[in-house]
């Protein structure tokens, strides 16, 4: 492998090596141009600053430029496969941002009268709806703003009918699968959080949850599918132990892409669940829009949901702003206004566009999908659990034995040859994971040339050649990052170089 | 002589007198990789066998080191707040975490020795 090229000035063909934009600061250089403002008496006391403010100098394409060319570092759905285990990298289709650049949406505003965003509210309304259909339960809360913020609320929920039986709990139990926001929601809401081992068949171990289940346990977190791609079979006998012990019944619908269309909750048993609408219903992740976390609800439950929530009658529809003018028991509001509505505009647009057969087609080719890729890899890497998968596929780390490559050195290879890393080391059942979803949106084409780029890297780290891997990535703007260093000695903020 | 007993989660503790001295082994620090922040228990913090004592992060992953024993703490490795690579570099010495007055020997018999430890980490990868 040939070194990088040294070039001049730094900048790699059409990649530029582009400094901070405080480093980039020429004193008085500026895209716009306005009048000096009149004088003014200030009050300040002789307070007023006397220096810069040190906000950077540039001109507007030096401005332009610099945005552009860190976009350009960036890696996103849009660019190419992201198969990130557990986090539903799917295609976020146009569509939905066009409606959502309506300006009757994209303009509105949380404080303006209720009789000039009535479209809005029937817009909540009727992607409550949906979601209700779709997953067979009769109440949805709207509001959180993430899938870890949908599970504190489901939490509190659940601790607020708890309480109004006088049936105040303390423990809530987790499979040791679960997504870490799970034990740290519970253990946010006052509760004390259990672990439940998985079994050899990489689900839930139905004996030890039955042995921890007792009339203290709140409720019982569990994914399904779960974290290691495969459905928890066992549910119907799960949800019949926890509600014989007078417990709640939540799941995490962070992977109901895999579930959509096919199998209601409802019918499974489940009390509570939250849906991440930037995972199952294409609405950008994180740095691309802000989440999304509705919660349904079964119908003991539903009394509970927090303020606000839209309801109609023949005068059109309202919010129920407040726990006095709800005529049931909200335990309270979890979020300023009336959740992310942008996203609701988003996701409303991807289900009526898709229609309930095109949601039933995401699940099943979300499966195929991922069940084309165990299939192609699992001579190649090393499989835990006996398939077929739901919509992601686990790999551990046994394939490395004795290369003396790990499964951070194979995914930062991944990364030279132009695909973003699977989600790795998590779930923790099992040693140095490696865990795959593709989504229903890839082609068969990128998947092909996904398996074969694996397929060539696992030759290669079976061969023994370990310093490829050691060195990886070798064609980014930066190497491998000093993690430990970043972490020991974290520098947080940018100062001036000293004069 | 003093006597070394482990648990399944990976933590040590050395006897000497009532007092028990609380690390992580070894084979922990490699599969955590590089220690970047170390939360050590207030000095007269009791903890029962079992308890949540430190939290410890790395690279890779957050954790809780629990109790080996229960009892009062006495002392803590302070050093390992500035320096958390200590516990990379010496696990069962210098990494040590916290010294812990014990409240009940018996409840040493519930640990493994040396021999049990080493079968356990051996099997497991």
């Amino acid at each position: 492998m040939s070194a990088p090229a040294v070039t001049i000035t730094g900048h790699r063909g059409l990649q530029h090596e582009e400094p901070l934009i405080f480093e980039r600061d020429s004193p008085g250089m500026t895209g716009v141009d306005l009048p000096e403002p009149a004088p003014v008496n200030d009050r300040l006391g002789g307070l007023g600053r006397q220096g810069r403010i040190g906000l950077p100098g540039l001109s507007e394409p030096e401005v332009v430029r610099h945005y552009l060319r860190l976009s350009q570092k960036n890696y996103a759905i849009d660019a190419g496969m992201y198969p990130l285990g557990s986090c539903t990298m799917k295609h976020n289709p146009r569509l939905n941002e066009k409606m959502a650049r309506l300006p009757g949406f994209a303009g509105v505003h949380p404080l303006q009268p209720v009789s000039t965003v009535q479209g809005a509210l029937e817009l909540i309304g009727a992607t409550g709806h949906w979601l209700s259909v779709l997953t067979g339960m009769p109440a949805v809360a709207m509001s959180p703003a993430a899938g870890a913020h949908g599970e504190l609320t489901g939490l509190m929920i659940i601790r607020a009918a708890l309480e109004d039986r006088g049936d105040a709990r303390k423990r809530v139990l987790v499979p040791e699968s679960a997504h870490g926001t799970n034990p740290a929601s519970a253990a946010a809401c006052g509760y004390v959080v259990e672990s439940i081992p998985a079994n050899e068949r990489g689900r839930v171990d139905l004996g030890a949850l039955k042995a921890a289940l007792g009339p203290d346990v709140a409720a019982f977190m569990l994914t399904n599918p779960n974290t290691c791609g495969l459905f928890e079979s066992d549910i119907i006998e799960i949800a019949q132990a926890v509600h014989a012990a007078g417990a709640f019944f939540y799941c995490d619908g962070a992977n109901f892409n895999a579930i959509v269309g096919r199998v209601r909750p409802a019918d499974l048993g489940i009390d509570c669940m939250h849906i991440n609408l930037h995972k199952t219903f294409s609405t950008p992740h994180g740095g691309g829009g802000p989440g999304s976390g509705p919660v349904v609800l079964s119908a003991a439950l539903a009394p509970y949901a927090p303020v606000p929530y839209v309801v109609s009658d023949k005068n059109g529809f309202r919010l129920v702003e407040s726990v006095e003018e709800s005529d049931a028991k909200p335990f309270g509001r979890i979020k300023g206004f009336h959740g992310q509505v942008g996203m609701f505009v988003r996701a409303l647009a991807y289900m009526m566009s898709l229609g309930s057969d095109g949601l039933r087609q995401v699940a099943e080719d979300a499966v195929l999908n991922a069940n084309y890729l165990l299939a192609s890899l699992k001579d190649t890497l090393s499989v835990p659990f006996e398939g077929p998968c739901m919509h992601e596929a686990l790999f551990d780390d046994r394939f490395l034995k004795d290369t003396g490559v790990s499964t951070l050195d194979f995914a930062k290879a991944m990364i030279d040859e132009g695909f973003h890393p699977m989600t790795m080391y998590f779930p923790l059942v099992v040693h140095g994971a490696l865990l795959m979803e593709p989504t229903e949106t890839e082609s068969k084409a990128t998947l092909d040339t996904f398996i074969a780029m694996v397929r060539g890297l696992a030759e290669r780290a079976k061969g023994g050649d370990a310093d490829y891997f050691h060195g990886a990535p070798r064609l980014t703007p930066r190497r491998r990052l000093d993690e430990t260093a970043a972490a020991r000695n974290p520098i947080l903020r940018w100062s001036p170089p000293a004069n | 002589m003093a006597t070394i007993k482990y648990t399944k989660e990976h933590e040590w503790v050395r006897v000497e007198g009532d007092i028990g001295t609380v690390g992580i082994t070894d084979h922990a620090q490699q599969q955590l990789g590089d220690l970047v922040f170390i939360e050590l228990p207030a000095i007269g913090k009791k903890v029962a066998q079992g308890d949540e004592a430190a939290v410890i992060e790395s690279v890779k992953a957050a954790s809780e080191v629990y109790a080996p024993i229960g009892g009062e703490v006495v002392e803590v490795n302070a050093a390992l707040g500035d320096d958390p690579a200590k516990v990379n570099a010496d696990a069962m010495g210098g990494g040590w975490f916290f010294k812990i007055r014990i409240a009940n020997p018996k409840e040493l018999d519930a640990l493994l020795d040396e021999a049990s430890y080493q079968d356990l980490v051996g099997e497991s990868h």
